[in-house]
């Protein structure tokens, strides 16, 4: 007899908006409080204080405009958001400061949100879509050097790039972008050379977001429609679908695989969370709690596995806090 | 010819003079059929017998003329073996000139396609002779251009026409368009203008069809016209005529009577697409054989037994449809209840009763608000459902909102649609309720939007003369249908006067009579419906005596559509009202009826007026054996 699905551990209520983006900054030793960022359509980024569940600071630095991307820098002192005000914005929050240090133009108008790698100590690199409709532009971090920008071929009719995962195999290694577009294709880009590596076709509808394990070189991606597409990348550096899984509700917002790569969670427009195990996609449970669209979702990164959470955000303005699958 | 051994002195204005004599008299084929095929031969390669030939049809008295011209015209095999053999005849001669030019392609059109392209493959063969291409093609242009050859010349000619404007297309050459371009532009604006505002939709393909062809001769790059229309058979041939014939073969000419061969090798070569789209073979994973040990077996499952399908619930009661349908922002609301709207109506006929007018009110008034699959057909099916719920007040709301103001064309249309859908359902009490497939088949009657044609029309005419012959009962019994009272019979009258009321009232918006003649013929059409539907109800008389003066006003109307509409309201008139009646309360009205019918049979240019006619005046035949045959 299956036991019913928890209940989130906690619910963060506050924002007054929609809540488009989360990440996690757990990692650090005693005394750092560990922190929960969230974006919403507002224009502010929280900072919730996850032992006394409130929020600390409300950052506005978008000029009332959606957030939808929030990224931490090595630590929850550095922090990166992206805007529908066209612009990436990177803070200084240490010692109590809320102070924008630096900014990026992209004059990108879409959703897609920019995804982070580091490469060095203190040196990372950033793909985000840019200006041109289908381009994607790779910059190095904190310089804002182009490293390169990544233009599909004219006539590959691939549409606005909608998610991006940067990705390399080993520390060292040649930095890989994988990138799913408008018109459902996933395209693995060769960062360093500016080309196509492989391009496969996942989706009929816009791809809405991936997520890549580059251990076992498989990723996951979702769209508009009521299929997940599993994909691998055999070694010669080609996509290949490698397994479907057929929803019950279209629609997926957010893809995230947890870091010990034993689960992963799904957003749906149907206002539920999906776990499916990771190596075979299975099932696992339904959390439905929203009475909206979960827009995203995201795990924490927590040293003590049994402190492991997943984070929810949704249209419904809450943000629901779950502790699901720790034992292992 | 066996007679011309070598060197020949004869006269050859003699045998001019025999073949024009011969022609005239009607023995073409005869005669021709032996002259040309040896001419071809011997003129392939002689000049000599080229001149011969030449001389021949030229010494030909101007009044046989004619008659050779066109027989060579029709038996020549090809436009170059035309060439060879009539040389420059339509230059030297003025009436083969005429014939050519004028008389074959703009007073007859009875020719098949492969004389035409004989023709005009002539005519462009020679530098001389183009100019007088250019001149037909203008021509051609002005007649195909002219509002009222369109209104009135046959569909069969109109198709004739198209036809030598795109051949004569096909052999222009570039200079030459560039040098009529703005004429062919004016000509083609005008043209196309008069065809789309033709009722008859062959007609309008055929404009769109020759339009695009122009435009796309005239415009070699950047955008061309191109319109959205159904491809059938005859566009696909027109389309062929575009692309110039290849001069037949050097071999033996027979005699051939299948042209068509040539017309056929014409056609382009389909572009083979090699464009495969780029979906990468899956592999399948062997779940089977993976032998590792899985992880994923710790992590044990919850209950996901609740996990089902999100549905958005669509309101139960009808006052809430009718509130979110007016106001509701929740668009998936909106379309939950779109989706359920036409069976919650036909559940709950005493709740629609008490907001019946509303309800038509919003439907009428309804607008697609996201993109959902059908919802022209939903709507329909909710306004046909509240209609037949509540027949009265809401065919009064309908009728009357007809002949409102601010209504678009399309509005006007779809009324007319629900109450002959209504009707029908209102009519036979099987379908009452059993809405399953109504909206695509309908038992008889076909209400798609192009669907005027008349063809249904001779199916129920004809079925209902069938019912009308003796059947001898074989002794089984036959299985009781079910049965129930004709609803329609209390409503019939409120459909159908209403609509015939203000017709000849323009509004300022809506001139029935004026330029919304298409109206004007789904209006006639509708008519004929009801007054076929209202066969064994008490109005019927009412309704034909209505029905027939209000044909007898428009009989002389311009539009082929509006009158082959009514020619089947008279059609239904004769089958629904009952025989007696008619020839006692309308015997004056029949009579004039059945000499216009006359009239209309031998003069009327469109072919499908004719059949109808002719088949009132067999019903109306029909009639009067039957009651003579009663004993009175």
């Amino acid at each position: 007899m299956a036991l019913p699905p928890p209940d989130p551990q906690f619910v963060l209520r506050g924002t007054s908006a929609a809540v488009h983006t989360l990440h996690f900054s757990c990692a650090g030793q005693e005394p750092d409080i560990p922190v929960l960022f969230s974006g919403s359509e507002n224009g502010f980024i929280h900072v919730w204080n996850l032992k006394t569940h409130r929020a600390d600071t409300a950052l506005d630095g978008h000029g009332q405009k959606s957030v939808y991307c929030v990224k931490t820098m090595g630590g929850k002192d550095k922090l990166l958001s992206q805007g529908r005000d066209q612009r990436i914005c990177l803070w200084d929050l240490a010692e109590g400061r809320t102070s924008v240090t630096d900014s990026v133009f992209t004059e990108h108008v879409g959703f897609c949100r920019c995804s982070l790698l580091k490469v060095a100590q203190g040196g990372w690199l950033m793909a985000t879509a840019a200006k041109g409709l289908e381009e994607v532009q790779v910059l190095e971090l904190p310089s804002k050097t182009s490293v390169c920008t990544l233009k599909p071929e004219v006539g590959a009719k691939l549409g606005m790039p909608m998610c991006l995962k940067l990705w390399q195999l080993s520390c060292g290694s040649q930095p890989l972008l994988l990138a799913g577009y408008e018109d459902g294709s996933v395209v693995l880009w060769n960062v360093t050379m500016g080309k196509v590596l492989s391009q496969l076709v996942c989706h009929q509808e816009p791809v809405m977001s991936l997520d890549f394990d580059s251990e076992k070189a498989k990723g996951i991606s979702g769209s508009s429609e009521k299929v997940l597409r599993i994909w691998s990348l055999n070694e010669q550096q080609n996509l290949q679908v490698y397994k479907t899984h057929q929803l019950v509700n279209a629609g997926i917002s957010d893809i995230t695989i947890r870091p010990d790569k034993k689960i992963l969670a799904t957003a749906g427009w149907d206002h539920r969370i999906r776990i499916f195990g990771w190596k075979k996609v299975k099932p696992l449970a339904v959390l439905d709690y929203h009475t909206a669209t979960v827009h995203c979702v995201s795990f924490s990164d927590h040293r003590n596995p049994r402190e492991r959470l997943l984070a929810a955000g949704s249209k419904d303005h809450r943000i629901s806090v779950w502790s699901i699958y720790t034992e292992t | 010819l066996s007679l011309f051994p070598g060197g020949l002195d004869c006269s050859i204005s003699f045998v001019s003079h025999v073949l024009g004599k011969v022609c005239i008299l009607g023995r073409q084929k005869e005669i021709l059929g032996v002259l040309v095929p040896q001419l071809t031969e011997l003129t392939k390669s002689d000049c000599i017998w080229q001149r011969i030939c030449w001389r021949l049809v030229e010494c030909v008295p101007d009044r046989w003329m004619e008659a050779v011209v066109l027989g060579f015209v029709q038996r020549a095999a090809g436009a170059d073996v035309l060439s060879r053999l009539l040389g420059n005849l339509v230059v030297k001669n003025k009436k083969a000139q005429f014939v050519v030019t004028q008389k074959v392609l703009l007073l007859q059109y009875g020719h098949t396609t492969a004389v035409l392209q004989n023709l005009l493959g002539y005519l462009s063969l020679d530098s001389l002779r183009r100019a007088l291409l250019l001149t037909v093609l203008q021509e051609l242009l002005e007649t195909w251009g002219s509002s009222s050859a369109v209104k009135h010349s046959p569909p069969e000619q109109q198709l004739y026409i198209s036809k030598a404007i795109l051949i004569c297309l096909s052999h222009l050459k570039e200079p030459e368009i560039e040098s009529c371009r703005q004429e062919l532009l004016t000509s083609m604006m005008e043209g196309v203008k008069c065809h789309l505002d033709s009722s008859l939709p062959q007609l309008r393909r055929l404009g769109m069809v020759v339009a695009e062809s122009i435009s796309s001769k005239i415009n070699t790059e950047g955008p061309v016209l191109k319109f959205e229309y159904e491809e059938d058979d005859e566009t696909r041939e027109l389309k062929s005529l575009l692309v110039p014939t290849q001069p037949p073969c050097v071999g033996p000419c027979l005699p051939d009577d299948d042209r068509s061969e040539k017309a056929d090798a014409a056609q382009p070569l389909v572009p083979e697409s090699n464009k495969k789209s780029h979906t990468a073979a899956s592999v399948t994973p062997d779940e089977e054989s993976d032998a590792e040990l899985d992880s994923d077996d710790d992590l044990i499952p919850y209950d996901m037994s609740e996990d089902k399908e999100l549905k958005i619930k669509a309101p139960v009661y009808i006052r809430d449809c009718i509130e979110v349908l007016t106001g509701s922002e929740d668009v998936d609301k909106w379309e939950a209840t779109v989706k359920a709207l036409e069976s919650l109506i036909r559940r709950n006929p005493a709740a629609t009763r008490e907001v019946s007018v509303e309800l038509a009110k919003v439907l009428l008034h309804l607008e697609e608000k996201t993109c959902i699959e059908g919802f022209v057909e939903l709507r329909q099916r909710a306004q046909v459902a509240v209609l037949t719920t509540d027949p009265i007040p809401v065919s009064k709301y309908l009728t009357s909102q007809f002949y409102s103001l601010n209504y678009s064309l399309r509005q006007r249309m779809d009324i007319l649609d629900v109450l002959v859908l209504a009707a029908q359902e209102l009519s036979c009490p099987r379908f009452r309720g059993k809405t399953k497939d109504s909206g695509a088949q309908k038992p008889r009657i076909q209400l798609l939007p192009e669907s005027d044609s008349p063809k249904d029309w001779r199916r129920i005419v004809d079925e209902r003369i069938k019912s009308k012959t003796r059947r001898f009962v074989t002794g089984q019994c036959h299985v009781e249908l079910a049965s129930g009272p004709n609803e329609f019979n209390s409503v019939a009258g409120h459909f159908f006067f209403p609509l015939i009321q203000h017709f000849d009232r323009p509004l300022t918006t809506f001139d029935l009579l004026g330029e919304d003649h298409l109206v004007l013929g789904r209006l006639v059409h509708t008519l004929g419906v009801l007054m076929y539907l209202a066969v064994n109800t008490v109005a019927v008389t009412a309704m034909g005596k209505a029905l027939l003066e209000f044909v007898w006003t428009l009989r002389f109307h311009m539009d082929s559509y509006v009158r082959q509409g009514l020619l089947s309201c008279i059609s239904s008139l004769l089958l629904s009202v009952p025989a007696q009646l008619l020839l006692t309360d309308m015997t004056e009205e029949l009579l004039e009826t059945q000499s216009w019918l006359g009239d209309v049979v031998e003069k009327d240019p469109d072919g499908d007026c004719r059949r109808l006619a002719l088949q009132n005046l067999l019903l109306l035949e029909n009639l009067k054996k039957k009651l003579e045959a009663v004993p009175s």
